[in-house]
Parts: C-alpha cells; structure tokens; sequence
C-alpha cells in the first residue's frame, strides 16, 4: 500500500457522509457547535460559499456573510464534529471554484443568479 | 529504558477528537522487529537488546552480517539497531516485537534524520534576523559582523553559514495517539523528524528512563 493510501486510510472512519453536497455560490446554513462555560449551544452561520479546499479530512469551505454592513468570512473543516449541519438554503449559478472577487463587490453587484 | 521498535515515516494528517479538537499526527509504520541479540552487563559491558528490521535480500548483506543473522535464527534483514534495557532477561533472541508494545497516551520519543538542507546561510540555520529588503540595503541575508576589533579574531563556536540538517535528531515527548497492531501503524502525535518514508527508531520515555 502507497503512503498516500496508508494516510487516506487513517482518516477514513473520520469522514462525514451525513452532509450535504456544496458547492461554490451557493447559500448555506451552517451549524456550528459552540460550548460556552460548559454548556453547549448551536450557532448558525449562514452565507454565500466562497471557496472549497479539498483535501481528505483536511476539506474546509470558507463562507461569506455581510454582517451589519460587514463582511465577515469564516473557514470551516467540513469534517469536523463542531459543524453540527449544513443545509443548503440556495444553489448558485457561478463559472469560476474561487469566488473571492465577492469581497470587492457590494450591494446588487454582489448577487449570484439562483441555479435552476 | 524499555525496548524501541524500528520504523519508517509514512506522513502527516489530522484527526479531530471527542471535543472536536484537531488533532495533527504523524503516521509511523513501525515493526515488527525481530530481536537478533542480547547484550547483557557481564558479557558486553552493557544491557541491550539488538532488533532487526525490514527483510532484504541476502544479496544485500555482508558476509559477517549473514553470519550473525544465522547465529540468531533471522533471515536477513535490511536494519539492525540496538535499544537499551534494563532487563535483559525478559528477551530472548527470536522473539518478535511489534507495536502492541505502545498503548495510547503513552509518551514516547522518536529518533531521525534530519531532512538535508545543504549549504545554509544563517538566516536559515540561526533564525538571523537579515537585513531589510529596502530602505537602501544593499545585502540581504547575510550576517554582517562576526564580532568585535578587540581581539582581531572570530571565536570559535561563532555561528556562521554552513551545513544544516541530515543529522541525527530526537523528538521527546509525543504521544501515541492510536496503535493498529493489524497494519503495524503507530499514530503519533505532532511532528517527527526527517522526510517521509525515512527510518525512525521509537523508544517509550517517562517513568524509570
């Protein structure tokens, strides 16, 4: 067995398959767990998915939002048992895998056209 | 000291733990090993067990290497090494060690080389902190003064370009993280030394040491 396989295998069990699949321009919910002071609550963060990295268990998707008139990104691990779920509110209609031109955009030139 | 095992360095990954923590480790594909002789206080001066490890071609070995192997009962075997024990009596030549010898949560330390940098200036080598880039340097990376006029000499032990890394080092204190006796693979804890697919010699620390 390669050393990649050997990696690959490592992280297998680790995996997720109970999440949705995303991609780039679309609109997400995104559960995360938060533990404050020993509880544990359920925060959302909902916003326009910028980028996937792929990458086994090291996958993130990073997702923008404009919070009170500001932009506010966030990189989540896919994988990770701290994203409770992720439901896909809109699916986007975009030709590129980076959407980082977003950033520069405001207001009705920031739209994505729904996918239909 | 407890007995080490050999092994090689498969890579790098993450797991995430039960607190969602992550979790970098590096994958070691470890043993088995089979011991090939006991060196004990009164006959060799010191306690310690030699292990072999990796089957080879007997093509590949020396005469007197075949010759020590067959005194032990081992085929060939690309690697010997030898860790210190307290107790060489609880080894016998033959007897196979794998990695069920590592339970997790246990600390250990894993021995390597190096990866070779070559030629190094000092910024690489001593973390130097270089020139600016602008502002009118006309250097760069370089060290600049090597001391004072006074004595109209270097000091030795002056640290200077020159070459880094492909050396023996010793990473202590990682941690087992996962064993799996099936595939011989060892989950480790943080970073290991030298290129993957390098040799590494895993020792247990802690305790009586």
């Amino acid at each position: 067995m390669s050393k990649e396989a050997i990696l690959a295998s490592v992280t297998k069990p680790l995996l997720r398959t109970d999440l949705p699949e995303v991609g780039p321009g679309d609109t997400v919910r995104v559960h995360v767990k938060v533990r404050e002071g020993g509880k544990e609550r359920i925060q959302i963060f909902e916003g326009v998915v910028l980028a996937l990295k792929h990458g086994g268990i090291a996958e993130t998707i990073t997702v923008r939002k404009i919070s009170h008139g500001v932009g506010v990104e966030r990189t989540f691990p896919v994988h990770s048992p701290m994203v409770a779920k992720i439901e896909v509110v809109r699916r986007g209609k975009v030709r590129r895998a980076k959407l980082y031109y977003l950033r520069k955009k405001v207001g009705k030139a920031a739209r994505i056209k729904e996918k239909r | 000291m407890a007995p080490g095992l050999l092994g090689r360095k498969v890579g790098m990954t993450h797991l995430f733990s039960e607190e969602g923590k992550m979790v970098p480790v590096t994958v070691l594909q470890a043993g088995p090993v089979v011991v090939t002789q006991v060196k004990t206080e009164e006959k060799d001066g010191y306690n310690a067990i030699q292990v072999g490890y990796e089957e080879t071609k007997p093509s590949r070995l020396t005469f007197p290497e075949i010759g020590h192997l067959k005194k032990a009962g081992v085929g060939p075997v690309r690697v010997l090494r030898e860790f210190r024990v307290e107790d060489p009596s609880q080894y016998s030549v033959g007897q196979v060690l794998s990695v069920e010898i590592f339970q997790e949560g246990e600390a250990i330390a894993v021995t390597g080389t190096s990866k070779g940098r070559g030629f190094a200036g000092v910024v690489k080598r001593h973390h130097f902190a270089g020139q600016d880039q602008t502002h009118g340097y006309m250097t760069h990376r370089r060290p600049l003064s090597s001391g004072a006029t006074g004595p109209a000499r270097v000091f030795k032990g002056k640290r200077g370009p020159g070459h880094m890394g492909n050396e023996r080092v010793t990473q202590k204190g990682l941690k087992v993280v996962q064993v799996d006796p099936e595939r011989n693979l060892l989950l480790v804890s943080g970073s290991v030394p030298g290129a993957n697919g390098g040799l590494v010699q895993i020792r247990k620390i802690g305790g009586k040491s």
